[in-house]
């Protein structure tokens, strides 16, 4: 999804999961990464200073708010995903087409894409 | 003080549903499907899953506030609320409940640390795929609600008791009504 947005670049999704801090990314997404990170060990472990180093970096009260909700939120995901043992394709390319699409169409769209498949539908 | 600018009357994630309404409508709607819509475990039971992992998590203002929703679903019982949170496999509660328990404290670590043998011990106290699913779920989105509720540096309040009216109204009423209460709660401060 996030290579989909940049125009196919995965190098720099790689870099970014491999060291953030030195990926070339924005000062202001560096900052939010390093809450994000902070937010997946545990809440209590953003501190006031990360907050005024984002800040500094221009983000926004919304910016914050929804970096903290999104890592939060994939706390959720990833737990709910691997907590059943779901399978996941090995193969990069499996995932690039439905990424396409999910960046154009939004994820409520898959939902509905999601029970048309299963059902026999389609797909 | 929050990290972000919130509205200092409300407490916890009550603050962060009137900071962005957008979102706290999903999560709203999440909770009253995972805590208060008819399941084969009771409320009770649901609330205390999502009760023992914010107490692992060490969020305060979720465990204060879900355990007294528990304790009003066990008829005011605050005493298995507080052996759950301390050792369930010593409180009062079934055996189904207590390999569900199981279950969920791995969740609360990682996802991955759930086995087969977690699953099948739960199985054989009788536990259903939909109980599984929902207890594994309840687990992972209080991993999200209490690291939303904490990341963002929210106040809870200490008393137990200030927690209790609004328990009351959510085990009555449900999740889903929540942003609209908070809506309302504040236009007649504001008048």
């Amino acid at each position: 999804m996030a290579a989909h947005h940049l125009q196919g670049d995965e190098a720099l999704v790689l870099e970014t999961k491999r060291s953030p801090q030195k990926a070339p990314i924005s000062g202001k997404l560096k900052a939010l990464l390093a809450i994000a990170g902070k937010v997946q060990k545990s809440g209590k472990r953003v501190t006031s200073e990360d907050i005024e180093a984002a800040r500094r970096e221009g983000t926004t009260d919304i910016e914050i708010h929804d970096t903290v909700l999104i890592a939060a939120a994939f706390c959720m995901y990833n737990r709910y995903v691997d907590g059943l043992a779901t399978w996941a394709p090995d193969d990069p390319e499996l995932y690039r087409q439905p990424a396409a699409q999910l960046a154009i169409e939004g994820y409520l769209v898959s939902t509905d894409h999601v029970s048309a498949v299963a059902t026999g539908q389609q797909g | 003080m929050a990290y972000i600018h919130l509205n200092e009357n409300l407490p916890g994630i009550r603050a962060l549903f009137d900071f962005r309404p957008e979102t706290a409508e999903p999560l709203c709607r999440l909770a009253d499907v995972l805590l208060h819509q008819p399941n084969s475990l009771s409320r009770a039971e649901r609330e205390l899953i999502a009760t023992y992992v914010s107490s692992l998590n060490d969020c305060r203002y979720c465990q204060t506030a879900h355990g007294a929703i528990a304790a009003y679903q066990l008829d005011g019982n605050e005493s298995i609320v507080a052996q759950v949170k301390r050792d369930y496999t010593a409180a009062p509660i079934s055996d189904k409940l207590k390999s569900l328990l199981i279950i969920a404290g791995k969740v609360q670590r990682g996802g991955k640390q759930v086995t087969a043998e977690d699953v099948e011990n739960a199985r054989r106290f009788g536990a259903t795929d939909m109980e599984i699913h929902d207890t594994v779920l309840i687990a992972a989105a209080f991993c999200m609600y209490n690291r939303y509720v904490d990341g963002l540096g929210t106040w809870a309040p200490e008393d137990i008791e200030t927690y209790k009216p609004r328990a009351a109204v959510v085990a009555e009423g449900g999740y889903n009504r929540i942003p609209s209460d908070i809506r309302n709660q504040q236009a007649t401060a504001a008048r």
